[in-house]
């Protein structure tokens, strides 16, 4: 008999994304759903496994949820909408459920919810982490995670939220709200985690990743986003020694990428571009693909220039012109990298690392060493991850030789 | 708002201190003071020396003992601390994670205690 863990993993995002769409608050949706899977947990293992776990799972939640109604008062056109749909699920053999966790994706990036909680909501509400974890992913105290979860989700229902697809024009600046979220939770998980088994979100990360592009099939920065992480993790292998230590993609063994990833990731690249609308997943896969080629390919690095070029354009991050730096270094043009580095300005980057990880290199190959010493210093002491501390006081270390 | 960063380490972390990873040891926290400087958050701290070399005042009712170090309490051991000046809880944790501890132990992060009124 299948664990009641491994089902709810399966099934949690879907059940949830219909009953809060259904209901419209998640919260109260999340209780129903756990006391269906507290039923289950009960029940099943004497019972037996019902025939369709999922509906059993949506009946007991939905009983759960009329209780609510009841002492709710709700209105009652609302009310009997809102029963006329859950009766749908009542019983059923064949029937399946519609899948709304798109819609609940848009719900927990709306602009009416503070962005740097979009990622922590879906990966609680789609995915069912708990906060404590979620609190670990985003360094915060789980106390402090949960408080902000309860109090966002009180305000999804407060202010009734639609869970609906945007329409056709609003829908990518809204799905680029969903995928900022993921992206900026897997490159803190990719950045900051040395192995497969403590990559902490990256995987929940590319799922969810994985779910946008399956619920909005054709859409281009989703495709972008996601062929983006399978660029990464492709090289997931070949970027720490057996010992943990880092090792920077140029130095990285070649053969241990992997190799159908990798063909994978240009796939869905070649797919997204079939769209002819640019965006910056796009071509940061795109300048991922490009140092991949030039490592294996023996293509100079100076070709991802032009892609660096074409997103600092299009999307002027802070992060963008640090990696555009970076590559400039790569393709020897120093002075370049360091008038980029200027331009960003010390006093604006003070606390971002990667500028100072560059600026070392620049300084280093300039021969400036007491300006090395020093964004050697601040980058290490900026950065999380011990490995790659312990790279940066390596690099460090020769210049004192 | 402040914070200390109560930073405690093993046995082992004090050890680097002076073995062959000494180099690698201070490096490490040399990088992380001077990011903190930097920052302009830095608001006081020390390194302290290790607990061997503490005496420590036992009140227990009305007597006063007095103890040498080190106690038999606890494995890590308070290795130093850091003020800083913060907007948040959070960003004082972002901080503690960065700490160069490399042999296991914990950085407790708490807010400081606002001055107390005064009496009278």
């Amino acid at each position: 008999m299948p664990k009641v863990d491994d089902i709810a993993r399966r099934h949690y995002g879907r059940l949830l994304a219909w009953l809060a769409a259904g209901f419209r608050d998640v919260a109260a949706a999340e209780d129903a759903l756990q006391d269906a899977f507290a039923a289950a947990l009960r029940r099943w293992p004497s019972e037996g496994l019902p025939n369709h776990p999922e509906a059993w799972l949506l009946a007991t939640a939905k009983r759960r949820l009329l209780d609510r109604l009841r002492q709710r008062k709700v209105s009652d056109a609302f009310a009997d909408d809102l029963r006329h749909t859950l009766t749908e699920a009542e019983d059923a053999v064949t029937w399946t459920f519609p899948d709304d966790r798109l819609k609940l994706m848009f719900v927990c990036a709306h602009p009416e919810i503070e962005a740097a909680l979009h990622a922590p909501l879906m990966l609680q509400t789609v995915l069912g982490l708990d906060s404590r974890r979620i609190a670990d992913a985003f360094v915060v105290s789980p106390s402090a995670m949960s408080q902000r979860l309860v109090r966002v989700k009180a305000k999804i229902a407060a202010a009734a939220l639609a869970f609906e697809i945007p329409e056709r024009e609003a829908l990518p600046r809204r799905l680029d709200s969903v995928l900022q979220a993921i992206y900026a939770a897997y490159t803190s998980a990719w950045t900051t985690t040395p192995d497969a088994q403590t990559r902490g979100l990256a995987g929940e990360a590319a799922y969810l990743t994985q779910l946008c592009v399956d619920l909005s099939p054709g859409e281009p920065e989703a495709l972008g986003l996601l062929a983006l992480i399978q660029f990464c993790d492709a090289r997931a292998a070949a970027r720490f020694a057996v010992d943990g230590a880092y090792i920077p993609m140029d130095e990285q063994d070649v053969t241990l990428w992997d190799r159908g990833l990798i063909a994978q990731a240009e796939a869905t690249l070649d797919l997204a571009s079939r769209n002819l609308t640019l965006g910056r997943y796009q071509l940061e896969a795109a300048i991922q693909s490009a140092h991949i080629s030039a490592r294996r390919r023996g293509v100079p690095p100076s070709a991802v220039l032009p892609l660096y070029r074409a997103l600092v354009s299009l999307h002027p991050s802070l992060g963008a012109w640090t990696g555009y730096a970076a590559a400039l270094v790569q393709a020897g043009e120093i002075q370049a990298a360091k008038q980029v580095l200027d331009d960003l300005g010390e006093d604006r980057m003070r606390l971002y690392q990667p500028w100072w990880a560059v600026m070392a290199e620049v300084a280093t190959q300039l021969g400036d060493t007491a300006s090395a010493l020093r964004a050697y210093d601040m980058a290490e002491g900026l950065e999380d991850a011990t490995a790659v501390k312990a790279w940066l006081r390596q690099r460090r270390s020769r210049l004192l030789q | 708002m402040q914070y200390a960063l109560i930073i405690s380490e093993t046995p082992e972390g004090f050890a680097d201190r002076t073995n062959a990873q000494a180099g690698e040891y201070w490096g490490g926290w040399t990088a992380y003071s001077r990011a903190i400087v930097e920052s302009g958050i830095f608001a006081g701290g020390a390194g302290l020396e290790p607990p061997e070399t503490a005496a420590r005042v036992v009140f227990d009712g009305a007597s006063k003992t007095v103890q040498d170090g080190p106690y038999p309490d606890a494995r890590e051991r308070l290795g130093g601390f850091f003020l800083v000046e913060v907007d948040s809880l959070d960003d004082a944790l972002a901080w503690a994670k960065r700490c160069p501890i490399t042999k296991g132990g914990s950085v407790e992060v708490r807010p400081v205690l606002p001055t107390p009124p005064q009496a009278g």
